[in-house]
């Protein structure tokens, strides 16, 4: 578990140059720790306790062994027979803690959502939500979109999940056939940077119009300025030495 | 310079000289179709009074009819679901409870059935720990409600109304002061259970609120349903039917006034609803006096939901986890502040443990670890499906929480209702969305 991640400075770790956003957010660094690093999360302060070098590893995602158990066995062989592409379009399927999350390669997200609506033995008529993840430094597809997906049908919920990279995040807008996604994808556009391509009108929705950046996103800092308590300084939440 | 067919110019000593003039009348009005062409737009908000929260709507009218709705949000974004990444699992339920100022104990209660999914501990809640949730659940829906009925009488010009629906609200509100210590932003139901059991002077208020309200309800029948102005403002207003509904994702009273039984208690159970005893109210029409009905009859509902949990609740028992990993040790007590820590717990701390001192300071300032993994929880909030999506990457922080808020996701069905309707009715159909901006920007 212990070890360094920059042998260069001696085990010390050095501020990072701020990303994301160049206005409006006063805090200097990005969060103490995107990808699971330093067990005090603090930075720049020459503490060589060895405590900042701790690095905790994170395990990529396994796909489950069949038989999933439940109705999850039933939804796959659906959208298998239901949708040809099945193998070329999803990438792994998961269980985990009574959930179904079904990998998707972005480009296909559209068509499994069709798919997933229209099929007889599937009907997830309802798309519960639509959000973001930002796994930075675990994979190179960092930016992951997640959609919850109901059937009210067979009362059943399944996770579709489509990664992008941040360097080309564009995936396909499933607006056409989930007319609830237009705000929700705005809202994963504005706080990740996804863009949804085919959107009928991709902007802004929680941020002002004219903001740089993208919040959400673990490389924006959270900002904030700090304060004075009882004669203390207390500096803001994400420059706190705090347990990861 | 560029010459302007308005104002001709020339160079005289003194500099240069513009000569206004208009154009010819004749001409500019030849162009225009005075009946069709006669479209304002109009800006509604941010802080229109008739308007849920700062919510801005800009209007296209055609005399008073409008033709397009574009709903502008995210002036109370408040960056709670960035802010919940820098604090440990425990403290996020300060945060959650913030989001919809009008349900904060949906928000704890959904957050804290998703970190308990997270851990693995689901089965191990107590069942008073539940119980309390499902009181303090219902009784917040009824206050809910009390206020859309409240506000949304305001809006349609029933000041009574207004006043009367907040006059109860307060009257619930005092019960969860002294439950919680606080009349919102309750911080109560914690992952791992609830932050301390129901005081006996509580289950006495409860008692006498439970005798109180039908007669209320039946008050405000008598003051609303008879009466054909309220008829006529909610009757065939901002209609909207099950496939509208369920395209655009709303759910809740909307949906079921539309007609379709849907509610997650029923549907989908959590917190054990499936053993108690309780109706689906549900209209046809979809339309402001449907969702007005819904409303009404899921208070008796409440009220029939919350009776039960208070009979239940005579059976004494532990209200958080016995993991002492994860439940808090300190045994909360409600001070003339709110709440804080028991000064008993405080002298053994102090005083006799030096391990339940290092445990305490442990617990408080590293938090527990969750286990690496994502859920999604959907709970029945007043305003439809709350669901939390959470992340853990196996640290003691949430990686990332979303808030799949029913205000959000349900203000889009706005324009549906309201294009092509009287600019009267853009007012009830958005009331009748119950939309509370707190939640709808987070």
């Amino acid at each position: 578990m212990t070890g360094s991640n920059d042998n260069s400075t001696g085990g010390v770790p050095v501020p990072v140059t701020p990303a994301g956003a160049t206005s409006g957010a006063p805090a200097e660094y990005p969060p103490a720790s995107p990808a699971g690093r330093g067990m005090f999360g603090v930075q720049g302060s020459g503490d060589v306790s060895g405590y900042g070098g701790l690095v905790r590893p994170r395990k990529p995602i396994e796909e489950s062994p069949r038989p999933y158990g439940g109705y999850f066995d039933e939804v796959r062989d659906a959208l298998e027979e239901a949708y040809p592409e099945f193998g070329d379009a999803i990438e792994k399927v998961v269980v985990d803690r009574g959930e179904l999350t079904l990998h998707v390669r972005p480009e296909r997200i559209a068509e499994v959502c069709q798919v997933m609506r229209d099929d007889l033995a599937l009907r997830f008529e309802l798309c519960s939500s639509v959000s973001g993840v930002d796994y930075l430094g675990a994979e190179e597809r960092r930016l992951h979109v997640v959609y919850q997906l109901t059937s009210m049908t067979y009362r059943r919920r399944v996770r579709l999940e489509a990664a992008v990279s941040a360097d080309d995040p564009h995936l396909p807008s499933v607006t056409s056939v989930y007319p609830t996604a237009d705000w929700q994808e705005r809202e994963t556009y504005d706080m990740f940077g996804i863009v949804f391509d085919g959107h009928p009108n991709l902007t802004r929705i929680l941020m002002p119009d004219d903001w740089e950046g993208h919040p959400q996103r673990k490389d924006y800092p959270l900002g904030g300025v700090p304060v004075e308590y009882k004669g203390a300084e207390i500096p803001p939440p994400d420059r706190r030495r705090s347990y990861q | 310079m560029t010459t302007s067919n308005y104002a001709t110019e020339r160079e005289t000593a003194e500099g240069k000289v513009f000569t206004v003039t208009g154009g010819d009348w004749d001409q500019v009005v030849s162009g225009t179709d005075p009946i069709n062409d006669e479209r304002i737009v109009v800006n509604m908000g941010p802080q229109h009074p008739s308007t849920h929260g700062v919510l801005r709507l800009i209007l296209e009218l055609e005399g008073e009819t409008v033709r397009e709705v574009r709903s502008v949000v995210g002036y109370l974004h408040t960056g709670i679901e960035k802010n919940l990444e820098y604090r440990n699992w425990v403290q996020g339920s300060t945060f959650v409870t913030r989001m919809d100022y009008l349900s904060p104990l949906f928000n704890e209660t959904a957050y804290a059935l998703a970190v308990e999914k997270l851990l693995g501990i689901t089965d191990d809640i107590t069942e008073r720990a539940t119980t309390i949730r499902v009181l303090m659940m219902e009784l917040n829906r009824i206050s809910s409600h009390l206020v859309w009925l409240a506000t949304t009488g305001m809006e349609l010009g029933a000041i009574s109304i207004m006043l009367y629906g907040f006059r109860e609200r307060e009257y619930i509100l005092d019960i969860f002061e002294t439950i919680t210590g606080l009349r919102m932003n309750h911080a109560y139901v914690r992952p791992g259970g609830v932050a301390q059991d129901v005081p006996d002077d509580a289950i006495v208020k409860i008692r006498k609120f439970l005798k109180m309200m039908p007669k209320k309800l039946k008050e405000y029948e008598d003051l609303l349903s008879g009466q054909p102005i309220w008829t006529e403002r909610t009757k065939n207003v901002a209609v909207l039917d099950v496939t509208a509904c369920v395209a655009l994702g709303v759910t809740g009273p909307v949906l079921r006034s539309a007609g379709l039984a849907w509610d997650l208690r029923k549907t989908m159970p959590y917190c054990g609803y499936e053993t108690y005893e309780f109706d689906v109210p549900t209209h046809t029409d979809g339309d402001v006096w449907g969702r007005y009905l819904v409303r009404l009859a899921e208070i008796r509902e409440s009220l029939k939901l919350v009776e039960q949990a208070v009979d239940r609740l005579a059976k004494p028992g532990p209200v958080m986890v016995s993991d002492k990993k994860i439940a808090w040790p300190a045994q909360l007590a409600i001070g003339v502040d709110g709440m804080g820590n028991s000064l008993e717990h405080v002298a053994k701390i102090m005083g006799q443990s030096m391990e339940s001192l290092i445990h305490h300071f442990k617990l408080v300032t590293e938090g527990f670890r969750v286990p690496p993994g994502q859920v999604y929880v959907g709970i029945e909030s007043p305003r439809g499906e709350l669901g939390v999506h959470a992340v853990s990457d196996g640290g003691t922080r949430p990686y990332r929480v979303h808030y799949r808020e029913p205000s959000f996701v349900n203000l889009q069905a706005l324009p549906a209702m309201a294009e092509g309707g009287l600019i009267a009715d853009v007012i009830a159909g958005g009331a009748s969305l119950d939309p509370v901006m707190g939640g709808c920007d987070r």
